[in-house]
């Protein structure tokens, strides 16, 4: 069978594994359902052939689900009270998603087709890649040679990440701490 | 430290202080083998990171406190984002340009080659292991400080 075969299943799969995320009212099961999601597109990324991406992704997958997990599986947080659906705001979206489908269609026909890429300089990378930067892993090659500066962007946003959580938590804590002495 | 009654059973405690180290160890080679094979700084670091949370839920939040210098952890993450940028101005200083590939590349396929890519791999490994760490720490003490109040 063709790449697209595949994709196009996982894709269903991961679509479908949304909506039992969204819909299902027990929040283990949601939990699961978007580790579903989540290992879909790690699988979309190995039929892609790019087993850096999967690999992470996977990684990550596996740490998000360890977090949620860790985070909401406690007695009270299971009951949740079900969502009232409105029929008109629902029509509404559907109409709205088909209008935006049917207007998108001519942007679809101006993509290129499967595996050919469009930008030229993907071409520069993979045929000078091991040659200019000594790096057999040509993602290695990229992330940190040629594209360095997002990676720094990267390490930046990563470290105000945690800057900001463990700052914002800490105030939480010492406001607790200052109600229980009060 | 096996006794106490925090964390999970026993078998779950015997079972991760064998297995971690593997865990390490993959890690490990993932990050040094960046530029050979695929995994590199990113995924490397996730399984370090993830090698503590095995430590941290089999063991519980108190006991890997004892011996796990968080202070330290944090120095160590703040210090290996400062190294990136310091390789950035280096390569400034002995090529030129800002993040340049200064170091000699070798020969393909060997384990010291690809210049300064390499290095920049072990320390955005280093850091994104502790950051993360530190990110699932501090949560999971939100929630507990949480289930103790309530």
């Amino acid at each position: 069978m063709p790449v697209e075969t595949w994709l196009t299943f996982i894709l269903g799969f991961m679509i479908l594994g949304s909506i039992v995320a969204l819909e299902i009212r027990d929040i283990l099961s949601s939990i699961v359902a978007i580790g579903v999601v989540g290992l879909g597109v790690s699988i979309a990324f190995l039929f892609l052939q790019a087993p850096d991406l999967a690999i992470v992704q996977f990684l990550f997958e596996i740490f998000a689900l360890i977090i949620l997990v860790r985070a909401f599986v406690k007695k009270d947080y299971h009951i949740e009270t079900p969502a009232r659906v409105n029929g008109f705001m629902v029509a509404i979206s559907l109409l709205v998603l088909i209008a935006i489908f049917v207007s998108s269609i001519s942007v679809f026909k101006l993509l290129p087709p499967f595996g050919q890429p469009l930008f030229e300089t993907a071409s520069h990378y993979v045929n000078y890649g091991t040659e200019e930067t000594g790096a057999v892993n040509l993602v290695a090659s990229i992330i940190l040679d040629y594209r360095a500066y997002d990676t720094l962007g990267e390490v930046t946003v990563l470290f105000t990440a945690i800057l900001g959580t463990i700052t914002i938590l800490r105030i939480r804590k010492g406001k607790d701490a200052g109600r229980k002495g009060a | 430290m096996n006794n106490s009654k925090q964390g999970m059973t026993l078998i779950v405690k015997t079972v991760t202080r064998v297995t971690v180290w593997l865990i390490v160890l993959y890690g490990i080679y993932l990050i040094l083998h960046g530029h050979l094979t695929p995994g590199g700084g990113f995924g490397g670091g996730v399984i370090l990171a993830l090698a503590f949370l095995n430590i941290m839920l089999a063991y519980g939040r108190e006991a890997t406190q004892k011996w796990l210098n968080l202070k330290f952890l944090e120095d160590i993450e703040a210090v290996s984002a400062t190294l990136f940028l310091f390789m950035g101005l280096l390569g400034i200083a002995l090529g030129g340009r800002f993040l340049i590939n200064f170091l000699p590349k070798g020969s393909p396929h060997a384990l010291l080659s690809a210049g300064n890519i390499p290095i920049l791999n072990i320390l955005i490994g280093v850091k994104v292991a502790m950051s993360l760490f530190l990110v699932v720490w501090v949560l999971a003490g939100l929630h507990e400080e949480k289930g103790g109040q309530s």
